[in-house]
């Protein structure tokens, strides 16, 4: 089915489907090159919140009329259809979240909590967003487990060759992302995998960057948990996912207390549903849920494959048009780029570029991109980043190279 | 070109963002602050000297940053040195006010600080010519030592 979309999808008609591409910024048409930060939404998922506003809306698992029956169902399909997103077994092993940095926190709570003592080490890069670096420095602080970094080499991958002697038995976790929001790398998550459980760790993927992007299935991959944020993919702010294997999420304590998620209550313990609904404590984000699925069926219309494809495309033509500006430095690697490009110039500051590309309306984005170590690493106080999305164009890129022309020429 | 990047990024601000003055240590500061942004990255490191009644004998800056904080601390440093503690106080509500848009006409003693008055349009880029005088403000205070002072509170 994705083979055949790679050959018929009409970019531009696309565009038509995002309503707010049509905008103005500065009396200028929008270029809108942050798809990294958060993506547009297309009108599907805006009319799939207007309607489940107007026509289901109600509390989920308790009312028993018939709203809050449409709202449970419409809740409780959105989960089976994120689970087959992205292959898992089972609805059942998929957590609604407010987004990846919950879902994340949720596994160092729950998950850490439990099972990590003094002395264990969790595994992470050098070019984890922050996201995926606190909630582990606040787990170490709280047991006494240590962290350990895999290194990144200048063309932005990781230096898988230091793997063997940062892979030892201490390791209780290996937790890194699949595409780097600053770099654009893509990481071989499913070699990744395959090596930290040779030596019996579990492997966290963050998925933020990649879970809109191309095709993933956590079975094939080998993780076992992932986490990923709708408002990347399409849909909603505000709703996300854990993915977590069964058998694990079953042996992990709750981690918010509340309604929703408990069997019986006394006024002296409780006991708990099984997984999911044991870490969805109170009323969830059930517009958000359902707006992600609505975003997922969008995305499945046209294709991973040929999302993706589109994507490197235009990451690669941004990269080779931006290396014709005098004073560029391009972060990351060459080949095997996701949707972003980072750069440096000498000619300007990236908030000056990003102030600058505004007022032409071209959003990029300038700063550490919530990378600091990253960017202490090459030896940057930020960058500047342009990332893609399906919707963008190769012409939105020719622009861009000349307003950074423009801006070369007025801060030189 | 666009008016507002013109009215922002003036030809001053851009010389002095190109060619800082008073860039460089200050070898017998009484004070030392470094002040950054860590919404950016920014830093500044500031060195104050005061004459026996306290005013600002001299004052020298480094670090890095965009051209809004470079210039901004250039031009302060220019304007600060040999003001009484009673002056810089009063320089530093009367700049905060002109980034700020809580004044219609800018006062003539700001002088050459006021071209940062383009500032005022882009609210997100208020605390990058703040920067430098938040250091300075910082060094009032403290009056001796070292000191370090972030535009993000802790």
């Amino acid at each position: 089915m994705h083979k055949i979309a790679t050959t018929i999808v009409d970019w531009n008609a696309i565009r038509e489907d995002f309503p707010i591409l049509r905008e103005q910024a500065h009396g200028h048409p929008l270029i809108y090159f942050d798809s990294a930060a958060t993506s547009q939404k297309p009108r599907a998922v805006i009319d799939t919140l207007r309607r489940y506003y107007e026509r289901e809306n109600a509390n989920v698992h308790r009312g028993l009329h018939t709203l809050s029956s449409r709202a449970t169902e419409a809740y409780e399909k959105s989960r089976q259809r994120v689970a087959e997103y992205i292959g898992a077994a089972s609805a059942d092993e998929i957590i609604f979240t407010r987004g990846t940095t919950e879902s994340i926190n949720l596994v160092a709570q729950a998950w850490g909590g439990k099972f990590i003592r003094d002395g264990d080490v969790i595994l992470l890069t050098v070019m984890e967003h922050h996201s995926n670096l606190v909630p582990w420095q606040l787990l170490a602080e709280r047991t006494g487990a240590r962290l350990r970094f895999v290194p990144v080499l200048d063309d932005g991958t990781l230096d898988l060759e230091q793997l063997p002697s940062l892979l030892t038995s201490e390791v209780k976790l290996f937790a890194f992302t699949h595409i780097s929001n600053s770099l654009g790398t893509i990481n071989p998550v499913a070699e990744l995998c395959v090596k930290a459980h040779a030596i019996g760790a579990l492997t966290l993927v963050d998925a933020a960057q990649s879970v809109g992007h191309l095709p993933i299935n956590v079975r094939e991959l080998g993780c076992d948990f992932l986490a990923f944020s709708g408002h990347k993919m399409c849909g909603p702010t505000g709703i996300g996912a854990l993915y977590g294997r069964a058998e694990i999420l079953d042996s992990m304590p709750p981690w918010h207390g509340g309604g929703e998620m408990i069997v019986s209550v006394t006024l002296e313990k409780s006991a708990f549903k099984k997984a999911p609904h044991r870490f969805e404590a109170g009323t969830p984000n059930i517009a958000g849920a359902i707006g992600l699925a609505a975003a997922i069926d969008y995305i499945e219309r046209i294709g991973r494959p040929a999302i993706f494809e589109h994507d490197s495309q235009l990451a690669h033509y941004a990269a080779e048009r931006l290396a014709e500006l005098p004073g560029m430095h391009i972060l990351g690697p060459r080949e095997q780029r996701g949707a972003l490009v980072g750069f440096v110039m000498d000619a300007a500051h990236p908030h000056d570029l990003t102030t600058f590309a505004d007022q032409y309306g071209l959003a990029l984005r300038g700063g550490h991109h919530c990378n600091q170590p990253l960017m202490r690493r090459f030896g940057v106080s930020g960058t500047t980043r342009a990332s893609f999305y399906f919707y963008n164009t190769t012409e939105e890129i020719d622009r861009m190279i000349e307003i950074l022309r423009d801006a070369v020429r007025f801060f030189s | 070109m666009i008016p507002e990047i013109e009215e922002l990024y003036q030809e001053v601000i851009l010389d002095h963002s190109r060619r800082p003055r008073n860039f460089g240590e200050l070898a017998d500061a009484a004070v030392r602050v470094h002040g950054d942004n860590p919404a950016c990255g920014d830093e500044i490191h500031l060195g104050v000297k005061f004459d026996a009644s306290g005013g600002l004998e001299d004052i020298k800056f480094t670090g890095h940053g965009c051209a809004i904080s470079q210039a901004s601390a250039s031009l302060m440093t220019m304007k600060l040195k040999g003001k009484s503690r009673a002056e810089v106080t009063e320089m530093l509500r009367a700049f905060h006010d002109l980034v700020t848009d809580e004044i219609s006409e800018a006062p003539k003693t700001l002088g050459d600080l006021r071209v940062m008055k383009g500032v005022r349009k882009f609210p997100q880029r208020v605390k990058c010519a703040m920067l430098p005088w938040r250091a300075v403000e910082q060094a009032l205070e403290q009056g001796a030592g070292e000191a370090s002072v972030s535009t993000e509170p802790a």
